[in-house]
C-alpha cells in the first residue's frame, strides 16, 4: 500500500467521525473516541504494509510528483507510529476525563458539546503524520500549522472555564509569533539556498568538483553564511515553540495547567514530537556540510544548555503537578536537543544523533501519557492536580502507586526503567562530542529531576491521606493503560532493540 | 547459572507482587540463592557465566560472570546477608508484601552489581536496590523517616549521577561497556583525563559508601531503617562503592587515583578518628551502630589508598575484599540483634537498657560476639581483614626512605582500633551488665528461631576468622 493511504485515511477518519458525531442525536459521545482510537489502531497496524516508491518503482503511484513532497523512510514510518500511539492514548484519557469535560463546554453536565474534542486530535495526528514524511519546508509548514491549529481548539475547549481560555489565549499570541519566526527563517534558508527541498539543500551545501585534478582543494559552494544562520537561528526559534525550547518555552506552564489534561498530554508528547521530527529533518543538511555544522552545533548546545537549566530549576519549587509536568517537558526537551547537538551521524558503535533522540521521544511517550493518565483520574476524583493530592496514594491504592512510582522513576531516569536508557544514551553522545558545559548542566539536570520526581513518590509514599480522601477507582481503560505503559517502561529498560529496531 | 542466582530474588518479588506468601517465598528465593552461592565455590567459575545481548549499538549485554574471587566474595556475602535478613526480619501486619519485597529486590540489585560485567548493567542493578531501600525508609522507618529517606535519596541520587559521569567519561574513552574490555582498552584512556574521571569516582562511589565529608546520610538512614535494610544495605549495597573503586577505578585510572591520594588520606581519616569520636558520644545503639558503619569503611580505604600508592601491592587487594567481607557480615549481625533488642525491651536508648545479660544471655552471648567481631577480636573475620590493611599498609616500607603518606595514616587509624573498643564495650557494658532495669527484668530472650540467622552470619565470621585461606584463595 503506497504510504501516503495512511494520512489519506486518518483525515477520512476524523471527517466520517464529525458527520456521525453532528447527525447522531445520542447523549453520551464517549463512543466517538472509542470509535477514533479503534480507526487509528486499524489505521497503526496498516503503517506496517505502507511502502514508499523504492519498493515499487514500476506503480503507477510510484511516478507522481507527489513524492517530491512526501518521503516513507525508516524514520518518517518510526513518527508515523508514534502519533497514532499517542493519538489513541490521548483519545482513550480523553473518553475517561469527559466528566470534566461536560461541565466546561456549551451546555453544563451534559455531553452534547463535547464531541467534537474526540474528532479533532485525529486531525492533529494527521499533520504531525504528514511532518513526518517532510521533503520539503514549505509542505513541513504546512502539515505544522495543521498540528498547531488544531491544538488552538483543543487548549481552550473547556471555554467556560477561565484557565483553559487563558491558556488558550496565550498559546494562540506565542503561537502565531513563532510561525512568524518559522516562516520567516524559511524565507531566509530559501534565499540563500534558493531551495526548499531538504535534499536539494544538502546539496547546494556540500564542495562540488569543479575541477578533475584531485591534489586541488575542493571549493566550498559560495554560500552567503551570515544570511544562512540568521535564517537557521529563526527557523531553530520557531520550531523551539513546538518543542518547548528556550526562548520560547514561556507559554509552556500556563497552558500546560490550563489545557484540559487529554490536551496537555497530547501537546506534551505529540506536538513536541512533530516538532522534533522536523527540526531533525531540518537540520540534517546543515550538520552533515562542514560550511554550517559548527555555527550550528554551537546554536543547538547553547539552546540546549538553557532548555536544560530553566526547565530543571524552574521545576523543582513547583506544587502543582501538571505544572511541574510542564516544566520537566521544557527539561526533555533539553535533553533531546543535547542529543541533536552532539550532531553524530551514527557509526557501527554508536547511535546517531536522530536515533537516540527518537528513542528518548518514544520513552517519553510511554512514561508521559502514563502519568497523564493517572493524574487526570486525581483530576477527576480528588478536583485537583497538585501534589498533595497525591497524598497516602500507597496507602488507599498500593498497586496504583506502584505504578506511577515506576512512570515517575522512568522519568527521572532510573535504571532499568526504559527512561534511563533514553538520559544515558544521550550523556554518551554528548560526552563523545565534547561539549562539556552543556553536560555538566544535564547532569546537574537529572540530579535535580531526581528531586522534583521523587517529590511525587514521596507525597504518594510516606504521606499520610488527606481526611476522608477516598480511595481511587480507576475506569477499565485507564486501568488497563496505566498497566501496558508501566510494564512497557520496564519491558524497554532491560530490552531496548525492539524500539530501536523501528528505526532501521 | 549466575542470572539465576541474579533473577531468582526478582522473581519471588514478583510471586509476592502476585500473592505469594511473602516471607516464605522470600526465604525459599534466599535459602535457594544460598546454596547456589556456596556451590558456585566449589565449581568452575566459567560455567557460571552469562550472556545476553540487549542492544547492539552502543553494544551492551546483560552479562553475569565471576571475573575474579573479589565477585565472588561479594556475591556470597550478598547471600548470606540475605538470608539472615529475611528470616531475622518481622515485618508489621499488612505490609508483608512492601518488607520482604523489597528486601529481595535490594538483595537482587546488590548481587547484579558484584555479578555484572558490563558497565551499563554494573550501574542499573546498584539503581534498582536504592529505590526500596529509600521506600522501606519512608514508609516503615523509626524516629523521623521522612526527613531522613529525603535526605538519603537526595545524597545517593547525587552521588549516583556524579559516579554516571564518571562511568560515561571512562566508557566514551575505552569505547566499550564491557569490562573487561574496558580496561583491556586502558591505553585509550589520556592521561590529563584521569584526573578528572578518578575524582568523579571517588566523590560518587565515595558518596555511596559514606567517605568522609559525604557521609552524614548513612548513620541516621541505617538508624531508621528497618531492620532488614539495615542488614542489606549497611552490610552489603554500601560495599558497591568500595567494590566499584577496585574494579573499575584502580585498574583503569590508576595515575588519576595518585593525584588524589593525600586527599583521599585526609578523608579517610576522617572517617576513621572524626567519625569515631562521634560514634563514641552517641546515646542510642541504633545511631552508634550506622556512625561505626561509617567509621570502618575508613578502613577499607586505607586499603584502597595502599593499592593506589603501590600498584604492585599484593596484599591491598586481599585485606580489602576480606574487611569488606568481614564488616559486611559483622554490621548485619549487629543490627539484626539490635533490632531484637529493641523487640524485646522495647528500647535502644542505651540509657533506658542494663542487665540484659540476666534475662536475655543467649542474646548477650550473641552480641558479645558481634560486638567482639566488629573491633577485630583474634579468630574473627575482622581481625583477618584489618590486619591485612595494616600490614598492606606498610607493604613497600623501607627504613631508609621514612614514612611514607600511607604509612602515616596508618599509624594514625591504628587509634582507630582504640576508639571502636571503647564505644562498643561501653555499648555492650550499659546493655548487659550491671543491675537490671524495668525494662530488661522481664525481657525475653532470644527464641530459639530467631537464632538461626545470627548462627549463619557468626559461622561466616568464624570460619573466615579462623582460616581466612577460605576468602584468599578464591581470590587468588
Amino acid at each position: 500500500m503506497p504510504a501516503y493511504y495512511l494520512e489519506a485515511l486518518t483525515v477520512t477518519l476524523g471527517i466520517v467521525l464529525l458527520m456521525a458525531e453532528a447527525f447522531s442525536p445520542g447523549k453520551s459521545k464517549a463512543w466517538l473516541g472509542i470509535a477514533g482510537a479503534i480507526g487509528l489502531a486499524v489505521i497503526l497496524v496498516l503503517t506496517f504494509t505502507a511502502v514508499g516508491p523504492a519498493a515499487n518503482p514500476e506503480a503507477a503511484w510510484a511516478k507522481w510528483p507527489l513524492w517530491n513532497f512526501y518521503q516513507f523512510d525508516a524514520s518518517a514510518k518510526f513518527y508515523k507510529i508514534f502519533s497514532l500511539l499517542t493519538t489513541i492514548l490521548v483519545l482513550l484519557l480523553a473518553v475517561d476525563y469527559r466528566k470534566v469535560l461536560a461541565r466546561f463546554t456549551e451546555h453544563p453536565g451534559s455531553e452534547n458539546g463535547t464531541g467534537e474534542y474526540y474528532c479533532l486530535p485525529i486531525f492533529a495526528c494527521a499533520g504531525m503524520m504528514w511532518v513526518a514524511s517532510a521533503k520539503d519546508l514549505a509542505g513541513a509548514f504546512v502539515a505544522l500549522e495543521l498540528v498547531t491549529i488544531t491544538f488552538y481548539i483543543l487548549v481552550s475547549f473547556m471555554r467556560r472555564n477561565v484557565g483553559s481560555l487563558e491558556a488558550g489565549v496565550k498559546y494562540l499570541i506565542i503561537g502565531a509569533l513563532s510561525t512568524g519566526f518559522l516562516i520567516y527563517g524559511i524565507a531566509w534558508v530559501y534565499g540563500t539556498l534558493g531551495t526548499m527541498n531538504l535534499a536539494e539543500m544538502s546539496e547546494a551545501l556540500i564542495p562540488r568538483l569543479v575541477t578533475p585534478i584531485a591534489s586541488e582543494p575542493v571549493p566550498y559552494p559560495a554560500v552567503p553564511q551570515l544570511p544562512l544562520l540568521f535564517g537557521i537561528s529563526l527557523v531553530l526559534i520557531g520550531l523551539g515553540f513546538k518543542i518547548g525550547a528556550v526562548p520560547t518555552h514561556i507559554w509552556i506552564p500556563d497552558v500546560y495547567q490550563g489545557a484540559p489534561t487529554p490536551t496537555t498530554a497530547f501537546l506534551s508528547v505529540g506536538s513536541k514530537a512533530a516538532g522534533f521530527i522536523l527540526l531533525m529533518r531540518f537540520l540534517e543538511p546543515f550538520l552533515a556540510s562542514d560550511l554550517t555544522r559548527g555555527s550550528v552545533i554551537t546554536l543547538l548546545a547553547i539552546l540546549a544548555g538553557a532548555t536544560l537549566l530553566f526547565g530543571n530549576l524552574a521545576a523543582i519549587s513547583q506544587s502543582n503537578f501538571k505544572r511541574l509536568l510542564g516544566y520537566s517537558s521544557i527539561a526533555h526537551a533539553g535533553f533531546l536537543l543535547l542529543a541533536l547537538a552532539a550532531g553524530n551521524p551514527g557509526s557501527d558503535k554508536t547511535l546517531s544523533s536522530n536515533e537516540a533522540a527518537s528513542f528518548y521521544l518514544a520513552t517519553y511517550l510511554l512514561m508521559t501519557l502514563g502519568v497523564f493518565f493517572v493524574l487526570s483520574q486525581i483530576r477527576i476524583q480528588r478536583d485537583g492536580e497538585s501534589i498533595n493530592d497525591f497524598n497516602g496514594l500507597g496507602k488507599t491504592n498500593p498497586t496504583l502507586a506502584f505504578a506511577l512510582t515506576v512512570l515517575l522513576a522512568a522519568l527521572a531516569g532510573v535504571p532499568l526503567t526504559a527512561g534511563f536508557y533514553g538520559k544515558f544514551f544521550v550523556f554518551s553522545l554528548a560526552v563523545e562530542a565534547d561539549l562539556w558545559i552543556p553536560v555538566v548542566i544535564a547532569f546537574i539536570g537529572a540530579a535535580a529531576g531526581f528531586y522534583y520526581y521523587f517529590k511525587v513518590i514521596r507525597a504518594m509514599w510516606w504521606s499520610a491521606p488527606a481526611e476522608g480522601a477516598q480511595p481511587l477507582v480507576l475506569p477499565t481503560i485507564t486501568k488497563a493503560a496505566v498497566g501496558v505503559l508501566t510494564a512497557a517502561v520496564l519491558l524497554f529498560g532491560i530490552w531496548p532493540q525492539p524500539i530501536l529496531a523501528l528505526l532501521k | 547459572m549466575l542470572a539465576l542466582l541474579v533473577f531468582l530474588p526478582i522473581i519471588a518479588f514478583a510471586a509476592i507482587l502476585l500473592g505469594a506468601p511473602a516471607r516464605s517465598s522470600a526465604i525459599a528465593a534466599a535459602a535457594i540463592n544460598l546454596l547456589l552461592g556456596l556451590a558456585a565455590t566449589v565449581t568452575p567459575k566459567a560455567a557460571w557465566a552469562f550472556n545476553l545481548p540487549v542492544l547492539e549499538k552502543p553494544a551492551l549485554h546483560l552479562s553475569f560472570a565471576f571475573t575474579d574471587g573479589m565477585s565472588l566474595v561479594m556475591v556470597l556475602l550478598t547471600v548470606i546477608v540475605t538470608l539472615a535478613a529475611v528470616l531475622s526480619g518481622q515485618s508489621p501486619a499488612g505490609k508483608e508484601k512492601l518488607y520482604f519485597g523489597s528486601s529481595l529486590l535490594i538483595s537482587a540489585g546488590a548481587l547484579g552489581a558484584f555479578a555484572a560485567t558490563d558497565l551499563f548493567f554494573f550501574y542499573a542493578f546498584h539503581e534498582l536496590a536504592l529505590i526500596p531501600t529509600f521506600l522501606m525508609i519512608g514508609i516503615l522507618g523509626r524516629g523521623d523517616r521522612r526527613e531522613i529517606a529525603w535526605k538519603i535519596t537526595i545524597y545517593l541520587g547525587v552521588g549516583s549521577i556524579i559516579l554516571l559521569a564518571g562511568l560515561v567519561w571512562l566508557a566514551n574513552l575505552t569505547g566499550s561497556y564491557d569490562i573487561p574490555t574496558m580496561i583491556a582498552n586502558k591505553a585509550m584512556i589520556p592521561a590529563e583525563a584521569q584526573k578528572g574521571i578518578a575524582a568523579l569516582l571517588i566523590i560518587g562511589f565515595g558518596t555511596l559508601v559514606s567517605l568522609f565529608p559525604f557521609h552524614s546520610w548513612a548513620a541516621p538512614a541505617y538508624a531508621s531503617a528497618p531492620a532488614p535494610v539495615a542488614m542489606l544495605h549497611a552490610g552489603v549495597l554500601k560495599k558497591f562503592g568500595l567494590y566499584g573503586l577496585l574494579r573499575l577505578a584502580i585498574p583503569l585510572v590508576p595515575e588519576g587515583l595518585q593525584q588524589w591520594l593525600t586527599p583521599l588520606l585526609v578523608l579517610l581519616l576522617g572517617n576513621i578518628l572524626w567519625v569515631g569520636l562521634v560514634t563514641i558520644s552517641q546515646k542510642r545503639l541504633d545511631t552508634l551502630l550506622g556512625n561505626s558503619s561509617v567509621m570502618h569503611m575508613g578502613y577499607i580505604f586505607l586499603a584502597i589508598a595502599a593499592l593506589i600508592a603501590v600498584p604492585g601491592n599484593t596484599l591491598a587487594l586481599p585485606a580489602a575484599v576480606i574487611l569488606m567481607f568481614a564488616h559486611g557480615v559483622s554490621i548485619a549481625l549487629l543490627f539484626g540483634l539490635a533490632d531484637r533488642i529493641e523487640r524485646n525491651t522495647g528500647s535502644l536508648d542505651l540509657a533506658d537498657l542494663g542487665g540484659l545479660a540476666k534475662s536475655a544471655p543467649t542474646l548477650a552471648f550473641l552480641f558479645g560476639i558481634a560486638a567482639m567481631a566488629s573491633i577485630g577480636l583474634p579468630g574473627l573475620a575482622n581481625f583477618s581483614g584489618e590486619v591485612l590493611v595494616f600490614l598492606s599498609a606498610f607493604k613497600d616500607y623501607s627504613p631508609t626512605a621514612g614514612l611514607g603518606p600511607v604509612q602515616i595514616a596508618c599509624i594514625l587509624s591504628v587509634w582507630g582500633v582504640v576508639i571502636s573498643a571503647v564505644y562498643m564495650l561501653r555499648a555492650y557494658r550499659r546493655i548487659f551488665h550491671g543491675p537490671a532495669v524495668k525494662l530488661t527484668t522481664s525481657a525475653p530472650d532470644i527464641t530459639f528461631a530467631d537464632r538461626a540467622p545470627a548462627l549463619i552470619l557468626i559461622i561466616a565470621l568464624l570460619a573466615v576468622g579462623l582460616y581466612p585461606n577460605l576468602l584468599l584463595n578464591l581470590l587468588k
